[in-house]
This record gives structure tokens, C-alpha cells and sequence, in this order.
């Protein structure tokens, strides 16, 4: 679609990347965000538009395991690297510890900043298994929630850790 | 949704330069993107070229060599904040890149490039100016440097020149008695108000004393008349003295009333924390 709407002129760029460990391949537009190609393009609307300042982690997205705001992320940025969305987290149908801790233990309401928060908490334990609170807030502390008030959040979270250090 | 923009993605820095050259006010370096993206998406800036320079990979070291500590500009915060280099050497300067924005920012962000954007509500420039830093910036035709104080011009307005890249930050390695801290306070997004200070403590007392002040006004400064409330004072008789270089910190630091708080607010908040930070630096 973006093809037949363009000058002969317009750049675009080859882009190839894993995407919750299946290659992709498209060409994107320098301008276009990541945000919006997942969202659109790819159809993976795990991953919201928010802020659209990169403070509140709703659009977050591991790229190469660690955290980044897809709304201000030009979407080439990940050629040959590998991104994961909250659709790539569960696999065979299993859910993560992490998605399971946040339904045992009350981490969503509305579930807006959800898909955020647990990409964040897995960027997380993946860098530090075994986080103090004191670590998990100052990790999170770009992940806002309006609903829960965090405690529940930083339970599920803390329960997952306490889950995924014990099958290893 | 961006406007559109062509990408540029030189190999070299000369290359960079030139491109910055010919292609003037139309063309904008562009590295992590955390400040340059967010302004182009508010419709506030455009640019029809966009020059990435992460291809410059010789620009993301952290070294130290002939008693200087030397940080590539395209170094990420999160490179930074574990840097065991900087952690034992800078510590204070390590500290601050742990706090700089949010996790995501601190991923994509580069120190050179929240230098060069020059937002005034920013951390590491003020912090620099304490620590007697030196910016070195490239063209074409060489390299020269600026200092810490010299960079900063106005708000989102550095003294580089229109072709030159911001490639390296060179900290002078401290002696073995010198002491820093940088203390901020913010309750909105970006800080409003962060104080630096720096100084040599040995028996005689504190000597070389560095305060700068930055994010209440429109860049960062270093206060040379808070300086002198305090150097060459004991450690008692400079702790006595920190109300009055304080008040004076606080009015030199050109405090804007804005939704981060009052002028006189940030002033006061800027007294309070250059207390802080020299309880933090001086033990």
C-alpha cells in the first residue's frame, strides 16, 4: 500500500528481521516507526500507542532482549536483529511465568499497560534474576500504570522471578 | 506519524561532515533519536535528510589513556551505566547515567547526542561542567576542542558549528582527594533542577571547588561566585557557609518560572540540593 501511494523517488529500505523467532521481510520507509509497522503493517496490536513521548512504556518492545519505546523507534533500526512482542512470549500455547504471575496475582486491570509491563519485567529478570524491590522499581520506573497502583505489579513480578529461578 | 525524510548513513565522520555541509539546515545528525524524533513528531523540527551516524563504530569506546577518561559520543546511556571503567573512576558521572530518563531512553540514547540537543531539563552537561570536561568536535578539516562551559550556549543551542560532529568527552582522570556528586529533583518527566559539585578535600580543606547548575535556566552553568563562598575553607567552616553559596547558586542558576516550578522555587530547591550533594561529596 505504502508503494503505490509514493514518487518513483522515495527511498526504501530492505528490511529483515526475527520477529518472536520467525524471519521477517519488508521494505520500510525511513520514516516509519516501529510502532506503527508491528501495529499495521505486521498486525500485532499487543503494543500501544500511548504516550507517543516515550515516558510511559505502553509501546515497549525487547529488541535484542532489551527494552525500547516502539513509538520512537525508526522501524529499520531492527535490520538483523531479533524483536519480541507480547504475542511471542507464551510459547505452544503455555503462557510465560510472567503472564502467569500477572494473572495470579492481580498485576492488570485494564490491561492497557500490561503488554509493556511484562516485556519490561522479562528485559529485567533476563539482565538480574534475583532483583531487590528497590531493582525492580528503579527498572520499571518507566512503565506507568493507572489502575493498579504498582503493588500487585511488583508482586507478579517478584513471583515470577521467584517461579523462573526455580525451574532453571 | 513522521514526515517523510531521506537516510543518510556515512562511514566515516569526515563523511558525516560533509554531508552536514552541503546539505546545510535541511540535513540533522541523527544517532538514538530519544530527543530528535520526539521534536520531529510534535511537527516542531523536519529535516529532509536524517544522517545516521551509528555506522561509526570507533565512537562508542570508553577508555582511559594519559590521565584522561575518554567517552565516544555515540555511547548509550545504558553502555555508560555499566561501565565498570566509569564506575570506579567517574562515579558520580556513573551514577547519574543509572538515573538518566527511563530504561527505554537510557537503551537508544547517546551521551553525546543529549549533549548536542541541549535540552535544558537534561542531566550529564551539568555534571561535566564540575568535572572540567572537554567536548572535542570534528569536521572535515580537524578537530578542536571546547570546554564543558564554552559548548553550552543557550537553550537547544550548543557552539558547535554547523558541519562539526560531537565525537568524544574527555574527563580529566580525578586525583586521589577529589569529590563529586550530582544531585537532582523532579516530579514531572525531566528533572527541573540538578546541581553539581565538585572539589579537592584534603587536611588544609576544600580546594579547586566546582558548582554547576543546571535545568532551572536555560543551559547549564558553572557559578564561580558560589565557588568562592567555599574554596579554600575548611570542611566545617565550608558546611557553615552552604546556606549563603547556596542563595548565591540559586540566583545565578537564571531559574524560568514554568510548570516545572517558580523561580523562586527552583532557587530554593538549587540551595537545597548544593547542600546535599556536598554532604554526598564530602562524607
Amino acid at each position: 500500500m505504502a508503494k503505490a501511494m509514493t514518487r518513483h523517488d522515495t527511498q526504501f529500505l530492505p528490511l529483515s528481521f526475527t520477529l518472536n523467532g520467525r524471519l521477517q521481510e519488508l521494505d520500510v520507509e525511513p520514516h516509519e516507526l516501529l510502532l506503527d509497522v508491528v501495529r499495521d503493517r505486521l498486525g500485532l496490536t499487543g503494543a500501544k500507542r500511548s504516550c507517543d513521548v516515550q515516558v510511559c512504556g505502553a509501546c515497549t518492545l525487547l529488541v535484542d532482549g532489551r527494552p525500547v519505546s516502539a513509538c520512537t523507534t525508526l522501524a529499520f533500526e531492527v535490520r538483523d536483529r531479533s524483536v519480541l512482542t507480547i504475542e511471542g512470549l507464551a510459547e505452544n500455547g503455555k503462557l510465560h511465568p510472567l503472564q502467569q504471575a500477572f494473572i495470579e496475582h492481580g498485576g492488570f486491570q485494564c490491561g492497557f499497560c500490561t503488554p509493556g509491563m511484562i516485556l519490561a519485567a522479562k528485559a529485567l529478570l533476563d539482565e538480574n534474576p534475583t532483583p531487590s524491590e528497590a531493582e525492580l522499581k528503579h527498572f520499571m520506573h518507566g512503565n506507568i500504570c493507572r489502575c493498579t497502583g504498582y503493588k500487585k505489579i511488583i508482586e507478579s513480578i517478584m513471583a515470577a522471578a521467584k517461579t523462573m529461578r526455580g525451574s532453571s | 506519524m513522521l514526515r517523510r525524510f531521506r537516510l543518510e548513513e556515512p562511514g566515516s565522520v569526515a563523511e558525516a561532515s560533509e554531508l552536514l555541509g552541503r546539505f546545510g539546515e535541511s540535513a540533522k545528525l541523527y544517532a538514538g533519536g530519544t530527543e530528535l524524533l520526539l521534536a520531529m513528531k510534535e511537527g516542531l523540527v523536519h529535516y529532509e535528510r536524517l544522517i545516521n551516524i551509528k555506522k561509526l563504530r570507533n565512537l562508542s569506546e570508553v577508555g582511559e589513556k594519559d590521565g584522561v577518561i575518554s567517552i565516544g559520543a555515540l555511547c548509550t546511556h545504558h553502555e555508560l551505566e555499566t561501565s565498570t571503567l566509569l564506575q570506579q573512576k567517574l562515579p558520580a558521572l556513573h551514577k547519574l547515567e543509572q538515573n538518566v530518563a527511563n530504561v527505554r531512553v537510557r537503551q537508544c540514547g547517546t551521551l553525546g547526542g543529549n549533549l548536542c540537543f541541549a535540552e535544558p531539563h537534561a542531566d550529564p552537561g551539568t555534571l561535566l561542567m564540575a568535572l572540567d570536561a572537554k567536548f572535542v568536535a570534528e569536521k572535515s578539516s580537524g578537530k578542536r576542542e571546547i570546554t564543558a562551559e564554552d559548548f553550552f550556549v543557550d537553550a537547544y543551542e550548543t557552539s558547535l558549528q554547523s558541519d562539526e560532529l560531537l565525537t568524544e568527552i574527555r574527563v580529566p582522570v580525578p586525583a586521589q582527594h577529589h569529590r563529586s556528586a550530582y544531585l537532582k529533583f523532579g516530579y514531572l518527566e525531566r528533572p527541573s533542577v540538578g546541581v553539581a559539585v565538585a572539589f579537592n578535600l584534603n587536611g588544609e580543606g576544600l580546594m579547586d571547588v566546582k558548582i554547576a547548575v543546571g535545568c532551572a535556566g536555560p543551559a547549564p552553568r558553572r557559578v564561580a561566585e558560589a565557588e568562592a563562598v567555599l574554596n579554600g575553607r575548611s570542611k566545617e567552616d565550608a558546611a557553615a557557609s552552604l546556606p549563603q553559596a547556596g542563595a548565591v547558586a540559586g540566583h545565578a542558576s537564571q531559574a524560568m518560572s514554568d510548570l516545572h516550578g517558580s523561580q523562586e522555587y527552583k532557587e530554593h530547591i538549587v540551595g537545597v540540593l548544593l547542600k546535599r550533594a556536598f554532604q554526598s561529596a564530602a562524607g
